[in-house]
């Protein structure tokens, strides 16, 4: 029987990948996709509380943050593509303009 | 601008375009005539003379047509000055206007005359002798202008327009004059003679000044209406201040002393310009403002009496001059001085009338003078010294000859014209005083003398022209020698039109007074003409002695007057006098001037205000320095080192600050937990 604790195990995994991910990697990209795996990890979460709790607001909450990370997603690739024009890079260690 | 009478008046009627023609073409010229070729510019100006010429002349027989009585014609073109309500010095409101109209009667008559067909003979001969000479078209300009400026002078009905006039002829004289403005000479006479005409005709401004103060009018014909209304005494000290004035402002135009210093040097120019302006024409026009304006002097003996004693003292004094000159045009330059001298002294004793007839004549063989001179010149190839001439009769015939006709002229012998105007002005004066005319028949001497000494010079005796020159000398082309010979004829025969006192019967009208002082008392005409001829004839006889017959005497006559002929050859040395009382004077106070701009305006003012300028932006500087931006860098260096701690959380890495947020998160949690009473030993609740 797979309880409650199984799918926040899950979740911490995925969360933690997703954690790793945006730290250490430099390619822009690839750190998008980290920050969807701890969205998703989160959507996990809020889908096993919502089930041991017995309300859908948890459900209805998780289909906001997926429409959310579709946005973010869209803004996030455009931005890394009028970015690479200007640049030629992706690579966030060389997006140091800001840097002192 | 009705003129009653005959509607056949057409030349009368359109006299306000006589100085129209000139002023068109000079505008032309000087505006385009850069652009055109010598001849169109021959056309062009000459045409326009011409046509004043036959504008005036038109007017003129018309208005001999017309009975005595009406020979007056009077039109204003526009209101020029209508300044309005002003109280004279007698209390008298008037309304002052200056109007731009013309007057026409006799004396202007006489005058258009002289003008244009003097004029437009010096046009034509001006063709031919500045054919070859650079800025053609800028010397017909500035001919065409004086012309204008010239016939505004003498038609002006008014005398604020005469001075218009008067101011124009000065500036085209000093144009004309510095024609050859790259020589130095010439452009230095040009500025003499300007200034010493600006010296009088600061006395003819405030003679104008004072007579609208007293009189309330500048009008010509009001000022004889207002003398007879304003109940003025003979004598009057405003009037006889007006003449003095007036007679200042002449002395200037008209080269008399003390003023006439300009004259001689304004040689400089070329010769028609000498001819037309600095003899026949411009140079009289103090003496026609005098007799226009007799009303005035008719009332003031004092200043007629003055102008007399400064007219035979000029007249003398420069025919002293004019002996020992050597330089052809210098010789005809006194002489102009000392027959305007003449005219002057005709006006002082009340003989305006022969006065005006002597101006007449002088236009016509003082004219041909300085064109036959002109045309020696033009022979010698710019030679002008006498002493290099000499037996020039026979190669130039035409010029020998008009110019001999001249000389017989000038010198006084019947029937030639000066002698008819020179007689008559003699005859006046003996009237008035005998010392006058001793003056005045001594200068008549003099002047036979000096004249035929040019002439024997330069036409008769031995040749003392240089090889080179001799095969060059040729007769001027026809385009000059038809004007010398026109002149010629009127040289001859001006002077009969006053015999009998025709003359002066025509002028009537404008000189009632002066013509009623001189029929009255009895004059011993005829042994006064037999002793003006006879003195005339020994000048020329003495003449004819030292110049032809001893030629040797001059020189030994010279010798042994070693003081008294270097005083006179060197003009009294006058120049010299002039520049060291006044040119020097006024040069002195210039540099003083000077001094004090250099050490108290520029020195204490401008520098002294630099200075301080600069003293309080040097405090101004340490303030902004040390202070306003002191205190911005402090505040900047402050951030700077209090930032030093944490900059180095500033990587410039994603990858870092996301780092930073996990560990955020994580002390934050662990903040929660343990203020919930969880420890690492009893994590599980």
């Amino acid at each position: 029987m797979i309880g409650t604790g199984h799918y926040l195990f899950l979740s911490l995994a995925l969360f933690l990948i997703g954690v790793v991910g945006v730290a250490t990697r430099r390619n822009v990209i690839i750190i998008l996709m980290s920050i969807e795996l701890i969205l998703n990890a989160v959507n996990i979460n809020l889908v096993a509380f919502s089930r041991l709790v017995g309300s859908v607001e948890g459900q209805v909450f998780a289909i906001f943050i997926i429409t959310d990370a579709a946005a973010e997603a869209a803004v996030g690739l455009g931005i890394i593509i009028a970015f690479f024009r200007n640049r030629e890079t992706v690579l966030s260690d060389e997006m140091d303009l800001l840097k002192w | 601008m009705s003129i009653q009478g005959m509607p056949s008046e057409y030349f009368l009627a359109h006299i306000w375009l006589v100085p129209l023609f000139p002023l068109a073409a000079s505008a032309v010229m000087l505006l385009f005539g850069r652009k055109l070729s010598n001849a169109a510019v021959s056309v062009f100006c000459v045409g326009s003379v011409f046509l004043s010429m036959v504008y005036g002349f038109g007017a003129i027989f018309q208005l001999i047509a017309r009975p005595v009585a009406q020979r007056v014609v009077e039109f204003a073109l526009f209101n020029w000055i209508p300044a309005g309500a002003m109280h004279t010095t007698s209390g008298h409101l008037i309304n002052f206007n200056a109007q731009w109209g013309y007057l026409f009667d006799p004396l202007t008559a006489v005058m258009v005359g002289i003008v244009t067909g003097v004029g437009f003979l010096i046009h034509v001969y001006s063709t031919g002798y500045m054919a070859h000479e650079g800025g053609y078209y800028r010397f017909f300009g500035y001919l065409n202008l004086f012309m204008f400026s010239m016939l505004t002078l003498v038609l002006a009905n008014n005398i604020l327009l005469m001075f218009v006039g008067w101011e124009g002829v000065g500036l085209c004289s000093y144009l004309l004059i510095g024609f050859y403005f790259l020589k130095k000479s010439a452009s230095d006479a040009g500025k003499k003679a300007f200034i010493v005409n600006r010296i009088g005709d600061t006395g003819f401004l405030l003679g104008i000044f004072l007579l609208v103060g007293t009189l309330g009018t500048l009008n010509f014909t009001a000022i004889r209406g207002a003398i007879v209304v304003g109940h003025f005494a003979v004598g009057d000290a405003a009037l006889t201040a007006i003449a003095l004035l007036l007679f200042v402002g002449a002395t200037g135009k008209s080269a008399q002393i003390p003023l006439y210093v300009w004259l001689p040097d304004a040689m400089e120019g070329p010769t028609p310009v000498s001819a037309l302006i600095h003899a026949a024409t411009m140079v009289t026009a103090g003496v026609y403002m005098l007799v226009r304006t007799n009303a005035i002097f008719a009332m003031a003996p004092r200043a007629l009496t003055v102008i007399a004693v400064v007219g035979a003292v000029t007249a003398l004094f420069a025919a002293t001059m004019g002996v020992l000159q050597n330089d052809i045009k210098k010789v005809l330059a006194y002489s102009t001085v000392s027959q305007l001298g003449y005219m002057f002294l005709a006006c002082g004793v009340g003989a305006f009338g022969a006065g005006i007839f002597h101006l007449m004549t002088h236009a016509f063989f003082k004219g041909l003078l300085f064109l036959g001179a002109g045309s020696v010149i033009h022979a010698m190839s710019g030679e002008q010294d006498m002493q290099k001439m000499g037996a020039l009769g026979g190669k130039i015939r035409t010029t020998y000859l008009t110019m001999f006709a001249a000389t017989l002229a000038i010198a006084g012998i019947p029937p030639f014209a000066g002698f008819f105007s020179k007689d008559e002005i003699l005859a006046h004066a003996f009237q008035r005083s005998h010392a006058l005319w001793f003056v005045g028949w001594i200068t008549a001497g003099m002047t036979a003398f000096y004249m035929f000494r040019l002439l024997f010079l330069t036409f008769m005796g031995k040749s003392r022209v240089p090889h080179d020159v001799e095969h060059h000398i040729h007769e001027s082309p026809g385009n000059m020698t038809v004007p010398l010979i026109v002149l010629a004829l009127l040289s001859v025969a001006g002077g009969w039109i006053g015999l009998g006192g025709r003359f002066e019967s025509f002028l009537e009208p404008v000189l009632p007074a002066a013509s009623a002082a001189v029929t009255g008392a009895e004059t011993p005409e005829l042994p006064l003409m037999i002793a003006s001829v006879a003195i005339a004839l020994a000048g020329i006889g003495l003449a004819y002695f030292l110049y032809i017959k001893r030629t040797d005497l001059p020189d030994k006559i010279a010798a042994s007057f070693g003081g008294l002929y270097r005083l006179v050859y060197n003009k009294y040395y006058v120049d010299q006098i002039y520049d060291a009382m006044f040119v020097n004077r006024a040069k002195d106070l210039g540099l003083t001037l000077g001094a004090f701009d250099r050490t108290f305006i520029d020195g204490l003012g401008v520098n002294g205000a630099g200075w301080l300028t600069r003293a309080i932006s040097v405090i101004s500087i340490y303030w902004d320095k040390w202070i306003i931006d002191g205190s911005v860098n402090f505040v900047a260096m402050l951030a700077r080192v209090l930032s030093i701690p944490v900059r180095w959380l500033q990587t410039g890495r994603v990858s870092s600050y996301a780092g930073f947020i996990v560990l955020g998160v994580l002390l934050l949690i662990g903040f929660y937990l343990h203020a919930a009473g969880y420890t690492l030993a009893n994590l599980r609740p």
